[in-house]
């Protein structure tokens, strides 16, 4: 069994950036036509998203190891940089978690390729727009397969500037510019704690790679040999160095993924494109930290568990913060964002929560149920946020305004999106029998197995998330409609290339929900997630616990019953009457909770005040005087050994024999 | 005699055949077509030099005179494909209506320079070597002066051939002196035989301060500038790239091999030369205001560079060396492509003012221009910095404080040797002038060799296969 075509998923989106950017890039009348940059990008990301699912299928219906875990395998290995003992490679890595992420990425990357053939009709700047979609395509699977960290961190920052290139697509736009420069700068800035982290732990350990001592790994024939992070090593070298490689690394997995207080930037990173949102700032790019926590996740275990707590209390706050700004947003991208980290931070959580502690030192079942409830979690949340973040297009497309203010009622205008956006909050509220249910009741009940604190804490902000969807899905839909803007411009249901991925990824929500709810009451191994990505590698059959269960789908509907109450009708006396009682409260949630300007004061009235004025004086008036000093005197120099060059032959003899007998002197006086 | 000895030197009976066949061609061809045949010959000729190369295998032949290294005969690939871009460069200028009669003339010429590097770098007899490197300096000479109607380049050429021959007559001296301190002139012998004296010291300086004139080390570089302004643009290109880098690889392999027991003493000697060199071309090309001659210092400081792999004394020093001059060859190619195109159309400027603004009206040779600039600088993620780090680690793997202190002060150079070549891209893209250069539509020769060079400093670097290629044959 051979996985030689699994290059082909990295070559092709490449290839399509290549194709379609370098004759945009030559200039407007190299460029390819709209649809014809369209369809090579398309097609190339449909060939990846076959690709995958053919790898998949491979590696989930081959024969499991003795051990019953998936044999882990790398068909391509290649050195790149050898240092010594230490050193750079690229190459593959099929394991579980790969794998499914595969699927995730090519499926979600397809349906935006699709989709924005529609949303992006006619924009200027066409090509370019799909040349970084497949430039990000490309890095993102990279990041996933990356075989070691050092790999996995240079697709990171390719991810990053993907990210940073397509939030600025409308670069003549203000906003658009400031808010890619903010997502850079910022997750940058994380990304150097990641780097630290990585040198720490690659100059303990001996190596950067992911499979560690313990893991078999299969190699492709031909290959040179693999080694294995031996974590031992470090962990001889002293006890606290892998926690503190681990926690640096977390900083980086924090920005990247918007965890508290790093977060700033993926509201604001909103302005790009909506089909961009949907597929790197709500599906893939910004779990790239739950990957990254995941596939380090044996070092953690073993090595750093209580470095686990920070974690989840990180991630427990941010889910709580999220939740409550959503809650008072007007713009339904940034709801959707704030939703968004809520629950990226809900699987940070839930991979937190896999204490060993609890129950001795091996992983047992209970500590497992996070491990795959957070990636479960990630699998569905990626197709249901994509779903809805595609929505939310389409209404922005029938309305050309992102203000809640300027929707109401749009449920007669748009049915397939209404249906759509529909199934999708119902799947984020957790109701049963959609695919939301199933991850977020796993995660619930990983959290009450770690202390009834973090438990109920977590339950409290899946009801927050039901009234804030739905609050925002009553919104839209239902309530008043902004007749006045309507009769100027009556919306209409968007065409096929874009309703079609709505259907698709919803059609994914439902059937996912229904299986696995069944499954879990039912006990059946086969439609059981853990059966295919677990903690320990074996399989692992979820079991629902009725009482979460229950509890958390009464809680879902009571958030969604009162959400109903509030915004259904077409006056909302309750909320008026709740906005004129806390209206502080409500500014303090509309404005994050003054997040941005606390970092503007810490960056320009503390640092740039008392950190960089006094830097800069140094700078200008010691640092450039001694540059100035040193230049000058170099120029004088200059200046002063240009008799020496003369023109005279005669005189270059001279110079050349004096320089010889001088040589020779010096070396004579040191025999 | 036995002839078949001649089947072990493949690399240069094939350059002898080219340089027949061409000197034929150049003969029998006549009329319109000659300038396009010939040239497409010549090409077509090289290319499969350089292939042929690739199959040549270590050998000693004729008692050890000539002695060809894995090593030496991926030099001769590198030398040959520099050669080959200098050529295709050359096409623009061979076309002007005083040079095109003289184009087969041009062709041999590079041959048999090309020829003598080929014989000095896989000699094994110091009477060998001295043959190959005077077989590279006497035609260089005329290449020089390829201008002849032009002051500058019969200057340029006047300057060249008296210094050169000064040079040869010190070399010729020291070898005498190692001559009469070991009796032998074979590598071998020598290499078992020398042990430090005042003659053999002597005998090293001098027969050193001969091959520092073909590499440019301060203090036996005064010709360069002169020469190199003077020469045709092209001609500057092969001179500061491939006859460079052949004598740094010939010193290299000669002070490793040869002169392995008084390695304290040449050492010592590389240390103080290499300071000199770095930093006296460095203060020079401060203040330079005309390319050509700025590019003449900027040589000679990226020999100082070459010259610390050689500190190294080791597999890893040769393999450096072998890795810059070969991006070396990239970078430096590019700019000098740039710059004779710039002067075939401009009227003959190499002024650096004439560059204001260049940007504004031909942004693809800008862009260009500044990623060599870039590469020769050193900065990431250019093929020039992987170079520069590499023969900086050659130099720090030697290990001694000495050693150390010179790695220092070469990094502290790299600062001022930054500015002056980001001088350049600020007259490109900063200064404005009233009367920039004319947009003009680059021939296809002139894009060939560019993209030939520009592939090179993109991707030399990030490959590391090109490294253990190098790495392999020096025998690392």
């Amino acid at each position: 069994m051979d996985y030689t075509y699994s290059l082909l998923i990295l070559l092709l989106p490449l290839l399509s950036f290549l194709v379609i950017g370098l004759p945009d890039f030559a200039g407007n009348k190299y460029a390819w036509s709209h649809k014809t940059a369209g369809l090579i990008g398309t097609c190339s990301i449909g060939l990846v998203t076959v690709l995958s699912y053919i790898t998949a299928f491979q590696y989930f219906t081959a024969p499991r190891l003795a051990d019953g875990t998936f044999a882990t395998l790398v068909p391509y290995n290649y050195t790149w940089l050898p240092l010594g003992n230490l050193h750079f490679d690229l190459g593959i890595l099929l394991d579980p978690i790969s794998v499914m992420m595969l699927i995730v990425i090519s499926t979600v990357s397809f349906m935006v390729h699709i989709y924005s053939f529609g949303y992006m009709h006619g924009e200027k700047g066409f090509q370019r727009y799909y040349a970084f979609l497949s430039l990000f395509t490309m890095s993102m699977l990279g990041l996933v397969l990356a075989t070691n960290i050092f790999q996995m961190y240079m697709f990171w920052e390719l991810v990053g500037v993907s990210s940073y290139l397509l939030i600025g697509f409308y670069y003549g736009l203000h906003a658009a510019v400031h808010a890619s420069k903010k997502a850079f700068i910022v997750t940058r800035f994380a990304d150097m704690f990641f780097l630290i982290g990585i040198l720490i732990f690659g100059y303990y350990t001996g190596s950067f790679n992911f499979s560690f001592t313990g893991t078999e790994v299969h190699i492709a024939e031909g290959m040179t040999a693999f080694t294995t992070c031996d974590a031992s090593r470090a962990a001889a070298a002293g006890g606290f160095i892998l926690p503190t490689a681990l926690v640096l690394m977390f900083i980086g997995g924090a920005g990247k993924s918007a965890m508290f207080p790093l977060h700033i930037w993926l509201p604001d990173a909103m302005e790009g494109p909506t089909p961009v949102s949907a597929l790197i700032h709500a599906a893939t790019m910004v779990v790239a930290g739950v990957v990254q926590i995941a596939r380090l996740f044996p070092i953690w275990i073993e090595y750093a568990p209580q470095a686990m707590e920070i974690v989840v209390y990180v991630g427990a706050f941010t889910a709580f913060y999220a939740a409550a700004v959503a809650c008072a947003q007007s713009d339904i991208k940034r709801v959707l964002a704030f939703s968004t980290i809520s629950q990226i931070a809900f699987m940070m959580v839930a991979l937190g929560v896999c204490l060993p502690g609890h129950h001795g030192a091996v992983l047992d079942n209970h500590a497992q149920l996070g491990y795959m409830a957070s990636l479960f979690h990630l699998f569905t949340h990626a197709m249901f946020k994509a779903c809805l973040f595609l929505g939310a297009g389409c209404i922005i497309h029938a309305v050309h305004s992102n203000e809640m203010s300027a929707m109401g009622g749009l449920k007669k205008y748009m049915p397939i999106t209404h249906a759509t956006f529909l199934i999708s909050c119902l799947a984020i509220a957790g109701i049963p029998f959609f695919s939301g249910f199933s991850s977020k009741d796993e995660i619930i009940t990983a959290c009450f197995e770690h202390s009834q604190f973090i438990g109920w804490w977590m339950t409290g902000v899946a009801a927050m998330t039901a009234f804030y969807m739905f609050r925002l899905y009553y919104g839209i839909f239902w309530g008043t409609e902004n007749k006045e803007l309507h009769a100027h411009h009556t919306p209409h249901e968007a065409p096929l290339t874009m309703t079609f991925p709505l259907i698709f990824l919803s059609i994914i929500t439902v059937g996912v929900g229904v299986f696995t709810t069944l499954g879990g009451f039912m006990d059946w191994s086969w439609a059981s997630f853990g059966e295919i990505v677990s903690a320990a590698g074996t399989a692992y059959t979820v079991h629902f616990a009725p009482q979460v269960a229950i509890t958390s789908t009464v809680i879902a509907v009571i958030s969604i019953a009162l959400a109903t109450y509030i915004y259904k009708g077409e006056k909302q006396p309750i909320a008026d009457k709740l906005y004129k009682t806390f209206p502080r409260l409500h500014r303090w949630a509309y404005k994050r909770f003054y997040m941005d300007e606390v970092y503007m004061f810490v960056t320009h009235k503390i640092l740039f005040r008392f950190v960089s004025r006094p830097v800069q004086w140094i700078d200008e008036h010691i640092i450039n005087g001694l540059i100035d000093f040193s230049a000058w005197g170099a120029n004088e120099a200059g200046e002063s050994l240009r008799p020496w060059q003369s023109g005279d032959v005669r005189q270059y003899a001279v110079w050349f024999l004096t320089g010889a007998v001088a040589l020779t002197l010096v070396l004579l006086s040191i025999l | 005699m036995d002839y078949s000895q001649f089947f072990n030197m493949i690399p240069e009976a094939g350059l002898i055949a080219v340089l027949v066949i061409v000197f034929l061609a150049d003969l029998i061809l006549k009329g319109e077509k000659k300038h396009s045949v010939l040239s497409l010959l010549t090409g077509a000729l090289f290319i499969c030099q350089t292939a042929l190369c690739f199959y040549a295998e270590p050998a000693s032949v004729f008692g050890g005179c000539y002695e060809s290294t894995q090593a030496a005969n991926v030099m001769k690939i590198i030398l040959t494909a520099g050669a080959f871009i200098v050529l295709v460069m050359s096409q623009s200028w061979l076309e002007r209506a005083d040079v095109k009669n003289k184009e087969g003339e041009y062709y041999e010429l590079i041959i048999s320079t090309l020829l003598g590097m080929y014989v000095m770098i896989s000699s094994g007899h110091f009477l060998m070597f001295f043959l190959g490197l005077e077989m590279a300096s006497v035609p260089m000479a005329c290449l020089v002066a390829f201008d002849k109607f032009k002051k500058n380049s019969a200057e340029g050429a006047a300057k060249f051939i008296l210094t050169a021959t000064f040079s040869s007559g010190v070399m010729l001296y020291g070898i005498s002196f190692i001559y009469g301190a070991v009796g032998t002139l074979y590598f071998g012998d020598v290499a078992a035989q020398i042990s430090a004296s005042p003659l053999t010291i002597l005998g090293l300086v001098f027969f050193f301060s001969g091959l520092g004139f073909k590499i440019s080390l301060v203090p036996f570089h005064f010709w360069t500038a002169d020469t190199y302004q003077g020469a045709p643009t092209a001609v500057t290109g092969y001179l500061s790239v491939v006859s460079k880098g052949a004598a740094a690889f010939a010193l290299m392999t000669i002070l490793m091999k040869v002169f392995a027991p008084m390695v304290e003493y040449w050492e010592y000697l590389m240390y103080i030369v290499i300071l000199l060199t770095i930093t006296i071309a460095n203060l020079f090309a401060l203040r330079q205001k005309e390319l050509k001659r700025f590019m003449a210092f900027s040589s000679i400081s990226q020999a100082g560079y070459i010259m610390l792999a050689v500190i190294g004394n080791s597999a890893m020093g040769l393999t450096a060396l072998m890795y810059y001059v070969l991006i070396y060859v990239a970078a430096n190619m590019a700019v000098f492509t740039i710059i004779n195109v710039v002067e075939t159309r401009g009227n003959g400027n190499t002024k650096m003012n004439c560059y204001d603004g260049f940007y504004g009206t031909n942004p693809k040779l800008s862009f260009l221009m500044t990623l060599a600039l870039f590469s020769l600088a050193g900065i990431p993620p250019f093929a020039g910095m992987f170079c520069k780090f590499f023969v900086f680690m050659a130099a720090a793997e030697q290990g001694s404080t000495l050693a150390y202190l010179v790695v220092f002060i070469a990094l502290l150079n790299t600062v001022p040797s930054l500015y002056y070549y980001l001088k350049i891209v600020k007259c490109m893209y900063i200064n404005q002038t009233e009367t920039p250069l004319p947009t003009f539509k680059s021939d296809n020769n002139t894009r060939f060799a560019l993209a030939l060079c520009t592939i090179g400093i993109l991707l030399f670097g990030v490959c590391s296969c090109v490294y253990d290629w190098l790495a392999q044959a020096a025998g690392m």
